[in-house]
């Protein structure tokens, strides 16, 4: 037997103009966790969709566990080979249930007795990588919140029945999990690949990344620039490799020094719970963080403020971190999804005044910097990062003085979030007040003041000045203050 | 408080369940089996359009052209079938397969369904009339002796529409096939990355379709007795509101195949209740579109508490 799980020789491919991959050589080691690493639009998603079949390369080689496929490769070709992705948008079937998605991907769950098996089969492998997910399998997928589905699509990933598992690529997998989940996962995987599964890990958590890890690859305009064992690396020699030339500190916020006490309250709010959940107050060009496990009630908190069941007396914007479901209009161009929220300062005499609404369109791609030729192109022609500043524009070029953000940087890359986290910065110095939802700790130090939320209410409230990441997660499993 | 998730599904068959007590209300008379049987002998065909409705919603497509299929089958069968069986049976074949192509040709080419089949719609209307340009022919005397048999203490239509409900929640709910159907609705792109065909499975969905198009004109036939190619132009919108009201949705994949049949015979019911209260037919369409309004706003009702629970 081969020791390659799976091998790529110079594989290339074009869409139009756009060379996506120029020339990709790739190995991954049977049982080696190889981390990928590299900014949206490096080339990372294509290689994905070459390895499951769902883009044939225009040139170049592949080779499974040493041979040639035998068959055209194809998506079903790659299943058969034990190829598995864990794609970034959720793949799973929202009318189905747990078990019956189980099914789509396993052609050999028929025949009599065929959904006995599904439940047993994702319930075990749930139990294994999820301890304590409290996932019933015949829970419908729409009904579960966005982390259980991430933790289904992850475990269905790992399941097996007549195919062998050989490889498994996960897509930024710990996005919309909290951080027991993935930590879980994390451990899981390193079990894993003691088994012998090679897995790809494509994340922009670098401690993530670096930690779990055997070998990392960078990846820079679709060709390979870097490939080192993970212990060669730190953060900072990974974001040089990455040709990011901005300095890490920058990630992390500067400790904000104006507390601003004496300034407005613009928002009053307290969870909806019983027995009282705690009460939270923002003040005009603050930076409020929402912080706490996922699920715990901080987006019930925001939908709260944003529907107006909270004092609040400024207009209230909204950016959204489900950008498929909840922030952009798929058919629309990318124009029409950042003006959307300013429709009503763009009417003359009754009628949209097209000239003004596309001036706006372009201000915007140069204040935010989003990286297109051409506005008027559809909006899914944008990687992931900047289609979330296209939500990030939307709501900054509307009248709206309060900006709710729920988990808006998941699957983001970090010369993005940077570039983002400079224009929070300069939009509350100019007086607007944000209300940030995050499930990454880092982000937590931008924040003039953290609310930890944990089973529906705040159980903390942190400021800037005595801001510690421990603090954050003792109140995220409630051990302080109660 | 009750789970507003079973409200749901309990849904069609309350409304069902409220309309059969209403009819009984207004015209005692009914409640007994020759009363049932009258009321519900349409809902067969009623129940048989639906479904392959059903089959074509689960794909996220909607068929326009279901109710003049109808009528063009009762019309072969009413004809060709009776004076060279072989020639009926082979285009009677030939109809189910050409839902199979217009499934193939609606994805490879990525056409609006809608468009298509309501094309399609004009084109079996146009052969149906062709056929016989005006009402006649002779139903086969089989498909009268099924539609008029006289079963023991239940009668037929009902037991005809408990098993086709059954029939299709097993093929389509708990099989594995099933669930590859429904997962083309729910979710093109996962299923194509999982390897199976979408062309495939569309076809499958549109010839079933086809397929249950064919015996709900054959029960028409039995019934009618004799054809006429605009028997059947109001199925098209029956089959629709039937799978609506049965807790399907348009897009998404999600159906419920006991549930559409209840629909399909909340529909037919309607029917009846409406001239038992002697509301004039002109009314009549009108009537029976404010019922549907009235489960869809309740199941909107239902919906939003299941949102905020």
């Amino acid at each position: 037997m081969s020791t390659e799980a799976i091998r790529l020789d110079g594989v290339e491919k074009s869409f139009g103009a756009v060379r996506a991959l120029a020339g990709v050589d790739l190995v991954v080691a049977v049982g080696e966790c190889l981390g990928l690493v590299g900014h949206n639009g490096a080339g990372k998603s294509t290689l994905m969709h070459v390895l499951a079949g769902a883009l044939l390369p225009d040139a170049g080689r592949l080779t499974v566990g040493g041979a040639e496929p035998k068959a055209q490769w194809s998506a079903a070709a790659s299943q058969a080979a034990g190829i598995r992705c864990v794609f970034q948008e959720l793949s799973l079937c929202p009318n189905l249930s747990v078990a019956e998605n189980a099914r789509i991907t396993h052609a050999s769950l028929r025949g009599f007795g065929w959904k006995g098996r599904a439940r047993a089969l994702i319930c075990a492998k749930l139990d294994e990588i999820f301890p304590g997910h409290r996932i019933a399998p015949d829970d419908e997928i729409a009904h579960l919140p966005i982390g259980q589905r991430q933790m289904v699509e992850i475990a269905r990933a790992f399941t097996v029945t007549s195919a062998p598992l050989r490889l498994v690529i996960l897509d930024e997998p710990t996005s919309s999990l909290d951080a027991v989940a993935a930590g879980q996962l994390l451990s899981y995987i390193r079990k894993e690949t003691a088994r012998g599964t090679a897995i790809i890990l494509i994340s922009h958590i670098l401690g993530e990344v670096l930690a779990t890890s055997d070998r990392i690859v960078v990846m820079k305009d679709g060709k390979q620039v870097a490939a080192r064992p993970a212990q060669a690396f730190d953060r900072s020699s990974l974001m040089a490799a990455m040709g990011s030339d901005l300095k890490e500190v920058e990630a992390r916020g500067d400790r904000r020094q104006s507390p601003k006490a004496d300034s407005a309250v613009v928002v009053r709010a307290s969870p909806q719970r019983e027995g009282g959940g705690g009460e939270l107050v923002v003040r005009e060009g603050e930076i409020v963080g929402l912080a706490g496990l996922a699920g715990h009630g901080q987006t019930r908190l925001l939908l709260q403020i944003f529907a107006g069941q909270a004092d609040i007396d400024r207009p209230v914007a909204f950016v959204a971190g489900d950008r498929q479901n909840e922030g952009v209009f798929n058919l629309w161009s990318i124009a029409e999804n950042v003006t959307v929220a300013s429709l009503r300062s763009l009417i003359q005499r009754g009628f949209i005044n097209v000239a003004a609404e596309a001036k706006l369109a372009r201000a915007w791609r140069e204040r935010i910097g989003i990286r297109t030729s051409d506005m008027g192109r559809n909006i899914l022609t944008l990687s992931g990062g900047n289609q979330q500043k296209v939500l990030f524009a939307r709501a900054l070029a509307s009248d709206a003085r309060i900006i709710l953000m729920d988990d808006p940087m998941r699957g983001v890359d970090i010369g993005t979030k940077l570039e983002v986290y400079a224009m929070i910065r300069a939009e509350a110095a100019a007086g607007r007040s944000f209300l940030w939802y995050t499930t990454e700790l880092d982000e937590l130090t931008h924040c003039d003041k953290v609310y930890v939320f944990w089973n529906g209410k705040i159980s903390d409230s942190i400021e800037a000045a005595d801001f510690s990441e421990q603090r954050v997660l003792r109140a995220s499993f409630a051990e302080s203050g109660t | 408080m009750t789970n507003p998730r079973l409200l749901r599904a309990a849904l069609p068959f309350l409304t069902l369940a409220f309309v059969l007590t209403a009819t009984f209300y207004v015209q005692p008379r009914t409640m007994s089996y020759f009363g049932l049987n009258l009321m519900l002998q349409y809902a067969v065909p009623i129940a048989l359009a639906t479904i392959a409705q059903m089959f074509i919603i689960t794909v996220n497509d909607l068929d326009l052209s279901i109710g003049p299929f109808v009528g063009l089958v009762g019309v072969i069968a009413a004809t060709v079938l009776n004076s060279n069986p072989v020639l009926g049976a082979s285009a009677l074949m030939a109809c189910v397969l050409a839902y199979g192509v217009v499934g193939a040709l609606i994805h490879v080419r990525n056409l609006p369904s809608i468009v298509v089949t309501l094309g399609l719609s004009f084109v079996w209307l146009g052969i149906a009339v062709m056929m016989l340009p005006s009402p006649g022919g002779k139903a086969p005397a089989v498909l009268k002796a099924i539609m008029t048999v006289q079963t023991p203490y239940v009668p037929f239509p009902i037991l005809a529409a408990v098993a086709i409900g059954l029939v299709v929640h097993l093929a389509l709910m708990t099989t594995s096939f099933g669930v590859v159907a429904r997962g083309a609705g729910g979710n093109p792109k996962a299923l194509d990355r999982a390897g199976w065909s979408m062309l495939g499975t569309k076809v499958v969905m549109y010839m079933l379709a086809g397929l249950f198009g064919l015996l709900a004109g054959l029960a028409l036939l039995g019934l009618t007795t004799s054809a006429d190619a605009h028997v059947a132009d109001r199925y098209t919108l029956y089959s629709i509101a039937g799978v609506i009201l049965g807790g399907g949705e348009f897009i998404g994949g999600r159906i419920n195949p006991i549930g559409a049949v209840a629909g399909a015979l909340t529909l037919a019911l309607a029917g009846a209740f409406l001239i038992f209260l002697r509301i004039s037919p002109d009314w009549q369409i009108g009537a029976q579109g404010a019922v549907l309004i009235i489960v869809l706003a309740l199941r909107a009702l239902a919906g939003s508490r299941e949102k905020s629970s």
